[in-house]
Parts: C-alpha cells; structure tokens; sequence
C-alpha cells in the first residue's frame, strides 16, 4: 500500500464564543496555520475533505458549500463527512485514503464546530416522530455507561477527578486550548458541583467554537519536507448500532475491533509499551481508563490502574492527551482532527510546552454517536 | 491506479411525493436487499459500507444514525457517511478499493422530501450572513440560471420543454418514476410560469426515495452476474455567490468530465439535472455530442429524491452497460444551487 504522512496541522484558538470571526474565518484560521506548519501553498493542494458534525449546530446546510471558495475548495473536489463526534478522525482518515489510493499527491482535511452560532442543545432535542425521547442531553446519557464502568472495574471514586485535574493542567500548557487551569486540584475538581452522578462540573467538557486542520501528502510530498512529517502508519474505522440487546456500553465491540484492526495494520503487538502517547476522545473524564481498556492499552477493569498511578501523565508510562484533550476543548466537528493532528504534531516534535520527549509512535482517537462510530490512526515519526 | 472496480448492483425505491413513511429509512431497507440480491452478495460480505443524506431534509440531527441501525451494523462494520448526496459516497467507496482498504462496498442514499417544504429548506444551503436571510428559494435560484441562459440565447423555453417532453416519454418505461407521459410541446408551453422563465415541466418533482448500489473490484466483481466497470470517476465544486461566477456555464462540471476521462462517444448519459435549462447547460459543459442518448430513465426531471437522485444516475447507467443496451455510459451527479457541485462517473463494458 502507498504511504501517506501528516505534512503540517493547524488549528484555532478554542474559545465559547469566536464572534471575531465567521465560519469562513475560523476555518481559514486553521487552514493557514496548517499550510504554513506544512511548508505547501494553496498550488499544492489537490482536493479539501470537509468535516463537522449536524448542520443544526450552525444552522446551515450543508455549509461546506457557502464556505467553498474560503475553503480553497473552488475548482477542486471537496467532499463533506459527517459521522458524528468521530467526523473530525474520521475526515483525517478519508483524506489519507484519497492519497493511498494514488488519487492525490496533498489534500488539505479540515473540521470545524461553531457552537455559537446557533444553539447545540435545541439541535440535540429536536424529537422527530415515533422516536423515544431521551432528553438528557450528552451527559446524561453517558453518566450510567460511567456509573456501570465503576461498579464492574470497583474503580475508586477519585479517578474521574484525577483525569480531570491531568487534563486541565495540560491544556494550560497548549495556547491554544479553550480552558487552561494550572491551579486546578483534586479537592476543587471534587468540590465541583455535581451534574449527571458520576460527573461533576469540572469533569465535563466545554462548549466550544473552533476549528483544526491537517496536510496529508504521499510518500513523494512527504519527502519533500524539510522538516519531520508524522507517517500515518495505519486508520481504522468501525461502527455498531445505537442500541442492540446485548450492546456494552462500557466496552463497545465496535472500538475494540477497530484498535484490533489499527493494531495489527501498524504492526503494535504490544500498544503499551510500543506507543509513546494518545490522544484519545475523552468528553467526560471518566472515559479515560475506560477507553484505555477498550483500546488494548490495559486488560478490562485495569485501565484505572495506570490512571491512579500517574502512568498518563506527561513523564508516565503512557502520556494520554498531553494537549488537554476534548476536557479543555470541544469545538464538537473538530474535536476528533484535533486528538489526530495532536498525535502528528507529537511525533513530529512540534507540540511545544506540552511535547512528551523522545515521542516516536502516537494515537489519534474518536468517537461519536452513542459510543458506536469510531475512528482512529498511528503516527510514527519513521 | 491498477484496481479495477465495477458496479455489480444497483436498486432504488419509487420515487413518490409522500413514501408514507415515518422516515427515510424505511424506505432504504427493503432497497439495500434487493441491491444486494443483484450482486449476489450477502450483507456480511460487504467490506465497506458509505451512506449519503442530510439532516435538514429530516429536520433532526444525526439523521443518518437510524440508517446505521437500520443495516445490521453487528457485527461491527467499517463504515462512513457523507452530508452529500449518495454519488459522493460512491466516490469514496470507490476511492477505498482503490486504495485496497476494501474489496467490496454498498453506497446507500436516503431522503424524505416530503417532511418539508424541499424548495425553502435548501434556501439554507446559501451564504448565512448575506443571502440565506433573504429566502430565496431553490426553485427561484434555478429561474436566475434559466433566466440568465435564455437571455445568453444559450437555452431557449422551447428547447427546455423539449427536454421536459422527451424525458417524461422515457419514464413511462421506468417503473420508479413519478412523472410520465406523452405530452405536447405546445401545450406545455402554453402553461403558466411557476418562477419566469421556469414552468411545472421545467422542474422536477419532489420526492422522496432511497437508492443503493453495490461496487467490488477486480476478480471479485467477474464473479457477479452482471458488472459496469468504472473507468473514471471525478468530482469539482465551483464557488457558490451566484454572483461571482457566469450561471450559463459550468466549470465545475467540465472540469470533473476531463478528470475522469468522460470520451466524447459515449452512448448513454445519465445527468441529474433537477431543471430542464440544467441538462442543456451540462449537455455543454460536458461536452455531449447530439448521438449521446440522454436520460433514457427520465431523470431527475420524472423522479427527484433528495441525497438519492445522483446515486441513482450512476445506477441507470450502470444499467444500461450491465444490460448491453451500451457500451459506454456515464452518471452524472449534481449538488448545491445552481449546479454549484458536479461528478461524473464513467462506466464501461469492458
């Protein structure tokens, strides 16, 4: 199979509200950034993948469209993903496709989110006909996936406020992050008013606007670079129904057989030890040692060993999200290209204050819907 | 690019203004059996599954997660979705065996027209900030164009109710299309207008409908009973201000014909052109020349489900390859205002 590589990664400052900017404008403001890091002018790029999760977010349909010429999409293919919260790693991994296939030499993959626009929580609760209502907004929903998590691992109860207070730190290492809490400790993420048991307010992910953009390029274009480019040594992607009887909400099929298959088309026998860092898609804390079990990292009910014993932090065993992860910033369509261009920018040595030294081998992780659509890839710096 | 992929099946649902369902789904699963059936292929043997639709047209978010549960995504599947219609998914499933990531692949698109009113929910596929507010719907966009062209004398009315009147004689043969018949030109064109110059045979119908199609490559699709070998397929998009480019013709779409190879002496066109001044501009752009049989399945201007329309083109071309009636055809896909968006899929015998 043809190689592809991460040539360069953007992305905008995350804030609640950009009114600085428009659609146009806070997509361009990842474009650039992401042009620039890969070295390539606007001649260069082939074809735009275009990510974001429902229109209803904006307000427009299909905006990929309006935003076509801003997109530097005009007089080029420009194709739309949207496959939920996992749209943005899902978007990386069709673009890379688009270069293995032989297709294109660059394509530029760009996701965004701008919450602000219009009102996320009225898109989520619009009830179409004949459909149960469950009105408990994304929180809600997942809490007694988080609850189940706790009673089967017998998980201690400060495990969620220890991911969170990881992640927070972080994310005040990353300029670009939406929240930054150097100060933030366990006591105060624990004294945090609690919101859907077992989540507290400081243990949830923000509402954000944002965008972030990645450059793929062949194995001719990645040598072309001056600088270190990130190898996508494998992507997977799988997807299982919402409900089924019989569906593990704690520990999907679906993610488990997409991390099987990543593994194994990246040669990792071995994820722990052979991976340097993960980003991984982790909206409510608690997610981390479960999405840890369900990627292989650890044996099930284990994975809030290694988040106990401080082995994901940055100097762990295993740093996972060393940018502050989706806790610190949630621009929702660009939240999965975020955890991927993150995993590119550590191998290649660009990921400044909150770089994890001597990382080689990354993971980009995302998921969506009711934990049922998942994408992911590995990046090595060889 | 030594993978060869074909088209080894294809099915769609009638196109009828109200399927009487209570969403696009319903009217898809019993499509994707039959679509399957074709290929003789079963649901565990497809290697990559990519779907198309919109959340507008549903009127809710996340509008394409009932399909997934609709499917028998169990065992996990490797899956996609793109908010375009279902030709972009075929796109990418082609692009996936392509690059040997699958062997075999279902498209699928589904849409439900009638949950809304279709002519005003597009209206918000335009610029949020300057035109959206300002209402202009779909069928008044497609008018600017057509206005434009007759005045370019590019088109003329009697040109496009020609189209109008060839297209709804060759649905009488397909049995998904909502609109037939033996119409006569003078009578349509005594009709009134419905945005000047468009009149009701100008227009598509709206429609809701479902459409799959099967792909597979190389040795695999010699094992299916009937296949269409792709021998090109490409996509461009132009800029969407109607102002900022000239609406009688269409680069976008001569650009994608070039890019996948489309020979001048094809046999069939299928071109979804949901107007009729849009099938004589993209006859131009595409380069067509009179011997070219077009819309031999009446065209989006006899049956117009939204997200499946395009899939359903490259559909009927395969079909008259798979059926020898050519030997050469292509699909032809469209999205966006004023053909803002264009594919184009070659297919071939051999």
């Amino acid at each position: 199979m043809r190689r592809a590589a991460v040539l360069g990664t953007g992305q905008t400052h995350h804030r609640t509200r950009r009114t600085d900017v428009s659609m146009a404008g806070l997509c361009r403001e990842a474009i650039d950034r992401a042009l620039l890091d890969a070295g390539v002018d606007w001649p260069q790029i082939d074809a735009v993948v275009l990510g974001k999760a429902p229109d209803l977010f904006e307000g427009v349909m299909m905006p990929e469209l309006f935003l076509a010429e801003a997109l530097g999409a005009a007089g080029r293919p420009l194709l739309r993903v949207h496959t939920a919260g996992s749209v943005g790693g899902a978007t990386a991994n069709v673009a890379t496709t688009l270069v293995r296939a032989g297709v294109h030499r660059r394509v530029l993959a760009v996701a965004f989110e701008k919450q602000s626009e219009s009102n996320a929580m009225w898109a989520l609760s619009i009830q179409p006909p004949f459909t149960a209502p469950i009105g408990a907004g994304a929180g809600g929903y997942f809490a007694p996936h988080l609850r189940a998590y706790i009673r089967r691992s017998h998980a201690p109860g400060h495990i969620g406020a220890l991911v969170a207070v990881k992640d927070r730190r972080n994310g005040a290492l990353n300029e670009y992050a939406h929240l930054r809490q150097p100060d933030i400790t366990v006591e105060s993420v624990q004294a945090s008013p609690m919101l859907w048991d077992p989540v507290r307010y400081d243990e949830t992910c923000p509402s954000s606007d944002g965008a972030c953009a990645v450059v793929i390029g062949d194995q001719v274009a990645a040598e072309a670079c001056a600088h270190q480019v990130a190898w996508i040594r494998a992507t997977a992607m799988r997807t299982e129904p919402t409900f089924f009887a019989g569906k593990d909400h704690v520990n999907p099929r679906a993610g488990a057989e997409a991390a099987r298959a990543l593994w194994q088309a990246a040669g990792i026998t071995d994820p722990l030890e052979q991976v340097d860092v993960a980003e991984i898609y982790v909206p409510f804390s608690w997610f981390e040692p479960m999405w840890l079990e369900n990627l292989g990292f650890a044996e099930p009910g284990h994975g809030w060993k290694l988040v106990e014993a401080g082995e994901t932090r940055i100097g762990g065993r295993l740093p996972v999200n060393p940018s502050g992860g989706v806790l610190c910033s949630n621009p929702i369509g660009a939240s999965g290209m975020l955890r991927f261009a993150e995993a590119a920018m550590q191998v290649m040595g660009r990921a400044g204050d909150h770089q994890v030294p001597h990382a080689r081998t990354a993971l980009g992780h995302a998921y969506g819907g009711g934990s049922q659509f998942f994408s992911m890839w590995v990046v090595s710096s060889s | 690019m030594s993978t060869e992929v074909a088209v080894i099946g294809f099915a769609q649902a009638p196109c009828l203004p109200s399927a009487g369902t209570t969403s696009g789904v319903e009217t898809l699963v019993p499509v994707l059996g039959r679509a399957l059936a074709e290929a003789r292929l079963d649901r565990r043997e497809v290697d990559f599954w990519c779907s198309g639709s919109s959340d507008y047209l549903a009127g809710r978010a996340f509008s394409f997660v009932n399909a997934v549960d609709a499917i028998g995504a169990y065992p996990p599947i490797c899956e996609s979705h793109v908010e375009m219609d279902a030709a972009w998914a075929c796109y990418e499933a082609y692009v996936q065996i392509l690059a040997g990531e699958a062997e075999t692949a279902l498209v699928y698109g589904f849409g439900k027209s009638s949950a809304g009113q279709l002519r005003r929910v597009l209206a918000l596929q335009l610029d949020p900030y300057t035109v959206a507010p300002l209402w202009p719907d779909s069928v008044s966009v497609a008018a600017v164009q057509a206005r434009c062209a007759v005045d370019a004398g590019v088109v003329s009315e009697r040109a496009m109710a020609e189209v109008a009147v060839r297209s709804r004689a060759d649905a009488r043969a397909n049995p998904y299309s909502q609109v037939s018949g033996v119409f006569d030109l003078d009578d349509l064109l005594a009709g009134p207008y419905l945005a000047d110059p468009l009149r009701g045979h100008d227009c598509a119908p709206v429609s809701d409908g479902a459409a799959a199609l099967v792909l597979a490559a190389g040795e695999r699709a010699r094992r299916a009973p009937r296949r269409a070998w792709i021998s090109g397929m490409a996509h461009r998009i132009d800029p969407q201000g109607l102002g900022e480019r000239d609406l009688t013709e269409v680069p976008s779409a001569s650009a994608a014909a070039q890019a996948a190879c489309l020979p001048g002496d094809l046999d069939v066109a299928e071109l979804h052109a949901p107007f009729t001044h849009q099938e004589l501009l993209l006859r131009a752009a595409l380069g067509l020349g009179d011997r070219v049989r077009i819309n031999p399945s009446g065209g989006a201007l006899c049956g117009n489900p939204m997200f499946s329309a395009g899939l359903a083109r490259i559909g009927a071309a395969a079909g008259e390859v798979m059926s020898g009636r050519a030997r050469t055809a292509a699909g032809h896909a469209t999205s966006g205002p004023a053909l803002q968006q264009n594919l184009v899929c070659v297919l071939e015998a051999s």
